[in-house]
């Protein structure tokens, strides 16, 4: 038995009716609902009651597409979406222990309203909120803003202006970031003072104007919002390549890679390691933890995984994954989870193949696989997101001026 | 005289504020900021069979000459988020949100508020303001870009273009059909085009329609344009007009705007901001109400309050002595940032003030209790009911937005106490009868 508890950590992407386009067909998807409150809720619940650390919620700025750089007139897959930060706020008061991690882009929003809807979340959730940053590089979603041109995707990454294209985004995405963190500290916790003597409700001093001067935009601040309760809600970032890599090394406490095997997975936590160690160079910054992002077809009672893959995969289009695709039993998918592990991931991100069976093999297969070899929490054990992922729960204000004694 | 239908009194819980009326200091003051404080509040004018809960905004924190205010209420929630947790508490009781116009792009909000009324089962609602100042746009890409006289221009480029957005997807765009396999009824779903001088926007919209279709518009704004704003386009209008005479005759113009765009006046609700104190008797309640006005108008927020409509330094002058005869300055820089000024010309606004103050032998404390003082109807809770509805059966109204000095527990009292008086008089419903906040209001179905 090992002294202290396990420390590998499990978060579940939730999407639609599940990452299989034909997902939604399957009997047990609540195909009618997507778009309910009572949806959502349950997933989460269901994902709560497996003691996951979070979920994370995806939205883009267009309509899904088979392909994922630009839009498609398909009618045989989920198309629409809700905003995923409002789902998580509607899920925070009937949850209790969950993280909740909603996907929100910053390309063409304003860091300042992103800022404080993650603060708010982070408020109504009482210390649970997180956020996926996400950036928009297609034209078509360029053009629901109106506001700048994109070169779009359609020439293929490997064209020369669309990899500066993706280079830029990604430094835009990093100051957007950067607000956000600003903005969070712009409070500092004991701004608010309710001093009648005075008639001070806040100590004007310790609420700060950030004067962000960026390449690409300048934030003045402070935040309209106060400080969230985790100081610093929980920044994650996928990234399947160098220059994201390098992004989530600056900006994320998360990363979501998308390794296949094992020698691919040693290769990318090394690429990883290099950009955290070419862009923390902040001594007092906490490790960025690695998450490996897979897509599983569990085993049921019913049908086999792999089975079940086929099925759908005959149903329509077949499924096409940037995270390795993976089915089987619980146990070995356990096991699967468990070498990702011994090779020095932080935890691992399922996306549910089929939301309504993979989910619920999850909660009750995967999980006590791994509790059984010791590998998971059998409770939940800090009260806020920080805590449960093992990062610090007392958060330095930047601008907090060093008290000397 | 032919008997006409009795009026139904529009309610709303107005909190979140960031006034001088709220007393923070008040011993029973809890958190700004706690969901629970919202939750409560929420759950109480629910209690109450309220129309909505409602909630403000302010892109900046107010600042006098650089300084942030410290002396108010300071900080509040990003409003979407905080509706659609409280969407998870609460049932029946319509759920709008502030959204400013001027640094929000369509699709931004057309995606949150149909996203708040899916996860509300259709009770969302958005009050568009228009606060333009370059102070508030430091905080934003584009900075202060927008001329003060295009705001109403962009207000109502960005209502049409929300609404366009609203309605393209059909109601029957959704097929979920799995043995056709198809998902999609309509393979264009979504599809939008919409170009004016503020917007140059199309492509496909990602939130598929809302239950209401069209999420319910409020308007806070009183210059002619913002008038006819909002009776062209408005299902609410929260109004700063509570008091006889010059609430009837925001009432009369409004309807009379309304008309003139063809539209049934009855669908465009006017609902001033009010608040209440309530006693044992006449007296008790007006005692009462003297000491909350007092501690509300301290010597800083009143030398603050005057600030902004002078636009110049003033804590030279003594709260408790004569109004200084100063003009105010009205082409400096602003000396109050972050706070609409409502009151209309400051020079008139001033000079008016001065008169008045003259007069009746007023020191600025007093004008202050005279012109900023918020509490409209003190009394028992028969005398306040009594006056409410007469006030809205008598057209000062349509409703009241309801606020408190005490948060959260302030509206407790008015709920349990005039609300049942309201349903006695068969001015408010006993139970709601729709689920949709417009059908709370009583408003048509687009
Ligand atoms: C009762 C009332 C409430 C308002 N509430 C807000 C608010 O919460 N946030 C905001 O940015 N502006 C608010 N405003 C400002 C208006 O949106 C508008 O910008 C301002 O009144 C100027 O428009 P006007 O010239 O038509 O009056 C409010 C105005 C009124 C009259």
């Amino acid at each position: 038995m090992p002294m202290s508890s396990p420390t590998f950590h499990l978060a579940i992407a939730l999407d639609g009716a599940g990452w299989h386009p034909a997902a939604w067909r399957e009997p047990g998807s609540r195909r009618e609902e997507l778009f309910s409150p009572g949806y959502w809720v349950d997933l989460v619940q269901e994902a709560e009651r497996g003691l996951i650390d979070f979920v994370t919620i995806e939205d883009t700025l267009g309509l899904q597409s088979a392909d994922p750089f630009v839009p498609d007139t398909r009618t045989d897959e989920v198309r629409g979406r809700l905003d995923a930060l409002l789902i998580a706020s509607r899920v925070a008061p009937v949850t209790e222990r969950i993280g909740l991690v909603p996907t929100v882009t910053v390309t063409h929003t304003e860091p300042f309203h992103v800022s404080k809807a993650v603060a708010t979340l982070d408020h109504v959730s009482e210390g649970r909120g997180g956020w996926q940053v996400k950036v928009s590089g297609r034209s078509d979603e360029a053009q629901h803003f109106g506001r700048r041109e994109l070169v779009g995707f359609e020439a293929g990454l490997a064209d020369p202006a669309v990899q500066t294209q993706v280079v830029e985004l990604c430094d835009e995405a990093a100051e957007a970031v950067e607000v956000a963190r600003r903005l969070w500290d712009s409070w500092e916790p004991d701004a608010e003072i309710r001093d009648a003597a005075t008639d001070r409700f806040i100590d004007a001093e310790k609420v700060h104007r950030i004067e962000f001067e960026g390449r690409f935009f300048s934030v003045r601040g402070p935040a309209i919002t106060p400080r969230p309760p985790q100081g610093q809600p929980v920044v994650a970032a996928l990234a399947h390549a160098e220059v994201p890599y390098r992004l989530a090394a600056r900006s994320a406490d998360v990363v979501f890679v998308t390794p296949h095997g094992l020698d691919d997975a040693r290769g990318i936590l090394a690429q990883v390691a290099a950009a955290v160690d070419a862009e923390r160079r902040d001594p007092g910054r906490e490790r960025l933890l690695v998450f490996a992002d897979l897509l599983v077809f569990v085993d049921t009672a019913a049908e086999s995984g792999a089975a079940r893959l086929q099925r759908l995969d005959g149903l329509g289009r077949a499924l096409s994954s940037d995270a390795a695709v993976v089915t089987g039993s619980a146990a070995s998918l356990a096991e699967q989870l468990a070498e990702l592990a011994s090779l020095g991931f932080d935890g691992v991100r399922l996306r549910p193949g089929v939301l309504a069976d993979d989910l619920p093999a999850i909660v009750d297969g995967i999980v006590p696989e791994l509790q059984r070899r010791g590998l998971f929490r059998t409770r939940y054990e800090a009260a806020t997101l920080r805590g449960q992922l093992g990062l610090s729960e007392e958060v330095a204000d930047r601008y907090a001026k060093a008290v000397l004694r | 005289m032919t008997e006409r239908s009795r009026k139904q009194i529009v309610l709303a819980a107005y909190l979140g504020g960031v006034n001088e009326d709220i007393l923070w200091e008040h011993p029973e003051a809890g958190s700004q900021i706690d969901f629970s404080t919202f939750r409560h509040v929420a759950q109480t004018a629910e209690r109450g069979r309220f129309d909505y809960f409602f909630l403000a905004e302010g892109l900046a924190l107010r600042e006098r000459d650089g300084q942030v205010f410290d002396h108010d209420v300071v900080g509040r929630p990003d409003t979407i988020p905080v509706l659609a947790a409280l969407a998870a508490v609460t049932s029946h009781i319509g759920l709008v949100g502030t959204l400013n116009a001027t640094f929000n792009e369509p699709y931004e909000l057309a995606r949150q508020l149909a996203s708040l009324d899916h996860l509300s089962g259709g009770r969302a609602g958005w009050n568009v303001v228009t606060s333009f100042d370059a102070f508030t746009g430091a905080n934003f890409r584009r900075g202060g870009f927008l001329d003060p006289a295009d705001r109403y221009v962009r207000a109502e480029e960005a209502v049409a273009a929300v609404q366009a957005l609203w309605d393209s997807w059909g109601e029957h765009a959704i097929a979920a059909d799995p043995v056709s396999g198809r998902f999609l009824a309509d393979a264009r779903a979504g599809e939008f085009e919409f170009s004016g001088r503020q917007f140059d926007i199309g492509g496909r919209f990602t939130v598929p329609r809302s239950p209401q279709g069209r999420p319910v518009i409020v308007q806070a704004g009183v210059s002619p344009q913002g008038r006819d704003f909002a009776a062209a386009t408005a299902d609410a209008i929260f109004s700063p007009f509570h008091r006889a005479p010059e609430a009837h005759e925001f009432y009369r113009d409004i309807k009379a705007r309304a008309a003139g765009f063809g539209r049934d006046p009855s669908h465009v609700k006017v609902l001033p901001g009010t608040s209440f104190v309530l006693g044992d008797s006449k007296a008790d309640a007006e005692e009462k109400a003297r000491h909350i006005l007092q501690q509300q108008l301290t010597p800083r927020t009143v030398q603050v309050l005057f600030e902004q409509a002078w636009n110049r330094d003033l804590s030279a002058f003594d709260v408790d002595g004569p109004v200084p005869s100063l003009p105010p300055l009205v082409e400096g820089p602003p000396f109050i940032q972050g706070r609409a000024f409502v009151f209309g010309d400051r020079a008139t606004v001033v000079r008016g003030w001065q008169s008045l103050a003259e007069e009746k032998g007023l020191s600025l404390r007093q004008l202050a209790a005279t012109v900023f003082g918020r509490i409209d109807y003190t009394g028992t809770p028969q005398q306040v009911a009594d006056e409410l509805d007469a006030f809205v059966q008598g057209d000062g109204a349509d409703g009241v937005v309801v606020g408190s000095h005490l948060v959260p527990g302030g509206l407790d009292e008015f709920v349990d106490l005039v609300v049942p008086l309201l349903q006695e008089k068969g001015s408010l419903r006993t139970e709601y009868e729709g689920s949709t906040l417009r059908e709370n209001l009583g408003l048509p179905t687009p």
